[in-house]
């Protein structure tokens, strides 16, 4: 059974890739995946953090590329989950350490052993994150209801639309239903309409992700965070389940339809 | 091996070099164009160069490394023609010409537009994402949106079948008679000629509007209805 290899990009930084990563790595895991997640962002190391595995890294993905190590040897346990696997990236290299080939091949070994391969791609669009999109099989973008956000997300679509890597799914993190409700925030149909491309999860803004990350336990371990909770559908979604979806013309607010979805009420 | 020579026509022509390449796999063309250029590296060194791919289907990876293939052997690559639409779109991707100033050679000569007292047009049949620059001698036919961060320069008018929210300079080199059009038109900024509007109000309801320079010398957009 070879693994479905999923990047998570952005364009933008600070929207949310590396904890998407993390929480839908957990969430799979959860759900008997055997999952190895690799971290995309050379020099800028992060998903370690938020795995809570920081303290294990021994060998990383330019130790493998460069062949100081064997793969095994850089893939690290999780603390909690047995089928989930982190590779780190380097911290003291940068992205000009790997090529695209180099990824496809670590890639192309892992496929076989896993069900999922979660690839954090770096913000940007230069070769960091030409190297996390090379081996993908889907991608799935990370945007904020921002405008900037947006516009970014617009230019990643764009070149993955030319590049033939199929249609981009689209994870809208950090949704605040009371400021869209204002009209202070854009809504997801607003995103969606300029976007165009296929909703796979709306994460609704939660405090709880933070002291989450910062405790290296992600969010999608906790039953009940409403974040959390949109991590595990998205990781349903992911294995081909159909999981109830906002129904975005339901009667109703749309605080209480993200709650409605969080299965909170 | 086969004789790659045989694969490749090079004329001179007004712009440089116009290479013209057999329809072959990819590789066998690339390696063929690239095996020439070394066995004359004084005749190629500092070559504007236009490439005829025929056929062949070229993605964005395939464009850009042949780009810098060549631009490491001092060769400026500026246009890629070709029969694949795919081709085409990847040339444009890239900023290269897909067109070159003299009709193709050995082409039945055909009615240009201009011919017929017309002037030509570029048709887009996609959405315009951020990041797109188009750039056109002629009118621009969008049958989509123009997304925020997307641009497009024309030196005739412009109409857009969709919602117009990126950019758009119409007329670039002066005509002050062309006219940018949109069924939602909600860009920031439009520009005409020398003259630039900016900060249209994002609509409830949008409807179809014209921009054009009136008497005053100004930009005003109206609104466009069926009579």
């Amino acid at each position: 059974m070879p693994a479905k290899v999923i990047t998570l990009t952005s364009g933008k930084g600070g929207v949310g890739k590396t904890t998407a990563t993390a929480n839908l790595a957990v969430a799979l895991a959860a759900e008997k995946s055997k999952v190895v997640c690799i971290d995309g962002d050379i020099g800028l190391r992060n998903l370690d953090v938020i795995l809570g595995l920081e303290n294990r890294i021994v060998y990383d993905l330019v130790d493998v590329v460069e062949g100081r190590c064997r793969l095994k040897q850089a893939m690290i346990r999780d603390k909690k989950l047995p089928d989930l696997y982190l590779i780190p990236a380097a911290q003291t290299r940068d992205k000009n350490a790997i090529s695209a080939s180099d990824m496809m091949r670590v890639v192309k070994d892992l496929r076989s052993d896993f069900d999922f391969v979660l690839i954090d791609s770096p913000a940007g669009i230069e070769r960091g994150f030409r190297n996390a999109i090379a081996a993908a099989d889907r991608v799935l973008v990370v945007t904020n209801p921002e405008v900037s956000a947006v516009r970014d997300a617009d230019r990643v679509i764009g070149i993955l639309e030319s590049e033939e890597k199929g249609p981009a799914s689209l994870i809208l993190n950090r949704l605040n239903p009371a400021l869209v409700k204002s009209k202070d925030m854009l809504s997801p149909e607003d995103v969606l309409d300029l976007l165009a491309v296929e909703l796979i999860g709306i994460v609704p803004e939660d405090e709880n992700v933070v002291i989450a990350s910062n405790r290296g336990a992600p969010v999608a371990y906790d039953a009940k965070s409403r974040a959390g909770q949109a991590f595990r559908n998205i990781a349903k979604r992911l294995k081909g389940e159909t999981v109830p979806f906002l129904d975005l013309e339901s009667q109703g607010s749309l605080w209480e339809r993200i709650q409605r979805l969080a299965g909170r009420k | 091996m086969e004789d790659t020579k045989s694969l490749l026509q090079i004329k001179g022509i007004r712009d440089g070099l116009l290479v013209s390449i057999d329809d072959a796999p990819w590789e066998q063309q690339r390696s063929a164009l690239l095996t020439q250029v070394d066995s004359q590296p004084a005749f190629f060194d500092g070559a504007r160069l236009a490439l005829d791919v025929a056929t062949q289907a070229l993605r964005v990876d395939d464009l850009a490394e042949l780009r810098d293939q060549l631009s490491e052997r001092g060769i400026f690559l500026w246009a890629v023609i070709s029969e694949s639409p795919t081709t085409e779109k990847t040339a444009q991707l890239l900023g290269l010409a897909t067109r070159i100033s003299k009709p193709r050679p050995d082409e039945a000569r055909q009615f240009s537009v201009a011919d017929l007292g017309e002037e030509s047009a570029l048709f887009l049949n996609r959405t315009l994402r951020s990041g797109t620059r188009i750039e056109f001698p002629g009118h621009v036919v969008v049958l989509g949106d123009v997304n925020p961060g997307a641009e497009i320069l024309a030196e005739g008018s412009v109409i857009i079948w969709g919602r117009l929210r990126g950019m758009v300079h119409a007329g670039v080199k002066g005509n002050a008679a062309s006219a940018i059009c949109a069924l939602d038109l909600s860009a920031t900024q439009l520009r005409i000629a020398g003259e630039a509007m900016t900060v249209l109000e994002s609509k409830e309801n949008p409807q179809p509007e014209m921009a054009r320079i009136h008497q005053d010398g100004k930009i005003y957009a109206e609104l466009w209805s069926a009579k």
